[in-house]
């Protein structure tokens, strides 16, 4: 063997373990929450952890389905808000304006990723909360508030990932769309629109996932109440905001009933993407 | 020109990556020497209720000033962190501003003052006073209107705390007894917050330790008591709860030179002039 076989092999087997250190934290994470949270969802049953309305853990009351419910409707509301916003966004930066302005404005979304999410949800407390309040009533923190938040802070992740995958598209799509006598928004909806479609629906799911694991922010102007909402008007809690609520005062079986919260979140949050990542194969085909 | 300004920009950002490493260098050199003194001379660790916290920051830091050389470390956490702190051996003494429960009774505790549950509502609000009955049932979800208790036509905006907190015990103890606050109540994970939500909405109703209590909100009589020094110290205003220290075993010297200074005259005087009331002497007596 050669030096430079002999550090090839070196350099390669570096990488290997590297990469297996990434993977590995991922496992150890996964063993720890199931370690700590399953022996008390199967001593109360799982049933009760999924289906129970009643959230009391000092009365031994472990009923998450309000929180589940709640972090599937803020997520959703979240969807609602950001997709269409986020589309139009990108489109319009790839299609309907100049170089230079998609150029500079590009950047500054890519900011609005880098803004802590306290500050979000300091921004919803100031201005979107006491808007909601007067405007429509009730007291403000509610579903639509986390909705409109999240929606925000879900933005430059699609935009990001839909405009790069507009862009990635072959210069002849456009040329020959337009040249068989098609307008610029019936190319962009019948041509590029469907040929970026597994692009953009990455940019949904990874957005999604942002949205359902968002806690600071959600925390602060969702309300918390542990009750399954009423309205759109109507405080919320999530799963992510049951453990962080609570962590700093939980001991015992409580402080597990929140590991178990986590591995609820964990289990979703995996459904979730699987069967998004399983559609968007599935349509590409 | 266009060009130039971004290459500046670019310098700019090139300047401020070295300022961040020097930043991170000092950080790390700072965090260094902390850690290294800390090692050396572990001070007393006060750990637990974040109601007394900032009571106690106050105590230790003059504590300090008295005793230079001795280091006393209050942290937050919770009053049932706090209390297993204390028992684990991880915190020298544990605050908690809820009665110890009966398991957790073979830890030693000592009063160190007395705060008042303070029922709050917008300063805007018409309603001057409750009963506590009337308290009970805005708590459950069977009064939802303020007109029904004298107030305007408006749903009530129920502001609680988060479960296992320190303040919810009390108030479920003092106010709730058995029942259950209702699920539907907004829940805030501190005083400030709760103050926070109070302080601009005009129909919400939340309870705070009373010595948060400012002008931005309004303290209701309960069953026609102000919470007010006088009624405390003469138990007229019935929400009151004691805050605890809490220790396992036999105090440490520097934990109990430390309860020493919390009871004696200098460290009431601040609890006083904090708008909270002072332990009786019988009550400082149950411990040492």
């Amino acid at each position: 063997m050669t030096r430079l076989e002999r550090s090839e092999k070196l350099i390669r087997l570096a990488l290997l373990v590297i990469a297996c250190s990434a993977v590995s934290v991922l496992i150890i994470i996964t063993i720890f929450i199931f370690a700590q949270g399953t022996p008390i969802l199967f001593k109360y049953g799982v049933k009760q952890f999924l289906f129970g309305q009643d959230w009391y853990p000092g009365e031994k009351s472990f009923g998450l389905l309000p929180m589940i419910i709640g972090s599937l409707y803020v997520t959703l509301g979240a969807l609602v808000v950001g997709v269409p916003f986020g589309l139009a966004c990108a489109i319009t930066l790839t299609e309907f304006s100049s170089r230079r302005i998609s150029r500079t404005i590009k950047p500054l979304i890519e900011l609005l990723a880098g803004i802590p999410s306290v500050v979000y949800g300091f921004i919803g407390v100031v201005i979107l909360v006491p808007f909601i309040r007067d405007t429509f009533g009730g007291p403000g923190l509610s579903v639509l508030s986390a909705s409109v938040i999240l929606g925000i802070m879900i933005l430059p992740t699609i935009i990001s990932i839909s405009m790069d995958s507009i862009q990635a598209l072959p210069r002849t799509y456009r040329e020959g769309s337009i040249a068989l006598g098609a307008t610029r928004w019936q190319t962009v909806r019948l041509v590029l629109l469907p040929a970026a479609r597994s692009g953009i629906i990455a940019s949904i799911i990874l957005g999604m996932g942002r949205a359902i694991g968002e806690t600071m922010a959600v925390i602060m102007i969702a309300g918390n109440a542990a009750a399954i909402p009423r309205s759109i008007l109507a405080p919320v809690r999530t799963l992510t905001s049951n453990i962080a609520l609570e962590m700093g005062y939980a001991s015992g079986e409580h402080r597990q009933a929140l590991f178990a919260t986590g591995v609820i979140l964990f289990i979703i949050i995996m459904v979730l993407n699987t069967a998004a990542n399983f559609t968007s194969r599935k349509k590409k085909r | 020109m266009k060009r130039k300004e971004t290459s500046g920009l670019y310098k700019k950002v090139r300047l401020s990556w070295r300022g961040c490493f020097f930043c991170l260098l000092g950080l790390a050199v700072f965090s260094l020497f902390h850690c290294s003194r800390g090692s050396a001379e572990r001070g007393v660790i006060v750990a637990g209720s974040t109601s007394i916290q900032p009571f106690a920051d106050r105590w230790a830091e003059i504590y300090m000033k008295i005793h230079p050389g001795e280091v006393v470390d209050v942290q937050g956490g919770g009053s049932s962190a706090g209390i297993q702190a204390a028992r684990e051996g991880s915190a020298d003494i544990g605050m908690s501003s809820r009665e110890l429960k009966q398991e957790e009774k073979d830890l030693a505790e000592v009063v160190v003052a007395w705060d008042g549950l303070a029922v709050i509502v917008h300063p805007r609000n018409r309603i001057d006073g409750l009963t506590v009955t009337e308290l009970q049932a805005v708590f459950l979800g069977k009064i939802r209107n303020w007109k029904e208790i004298g107030g305007d036509d408006h749903l009530i905006t129920v502001v609680s705390r988060e479960e296992g907190s320190g303040t919810r015990g009390a108030f479920q103890e003092m106010v709730m007894k058995k029942n259950r606050i209702s699920p539907e109540a907004i829940v805030q994970n501190s005083n400030g917050t709760v103050r926070e939500i109070v302080s601009h909405d005009p129909n919400s109703l939340g309870y705070i330790s009373l010595g948060l209590v400012d002008s931005s909100v309004k303290a209701l009589k309960l069953d026609g008591i102000h919470p007010d020094y006088e009624n405390i110290k003469k138990r007229a205003y019935k929400l009151i709860r004691p805050f605890l220290f809490v220790i396992k075993g036999a105090p440490k010297p520097g934990a109990q030179s430390f309860i020493d200074f919390v009871l004696s005259a200098d460290g009431q005087a601040l609890i006083k002039e904090e708008g909270l009331i002072p332990a009786l002497e019988q009550e400082k007596e149950r411990i040492s």
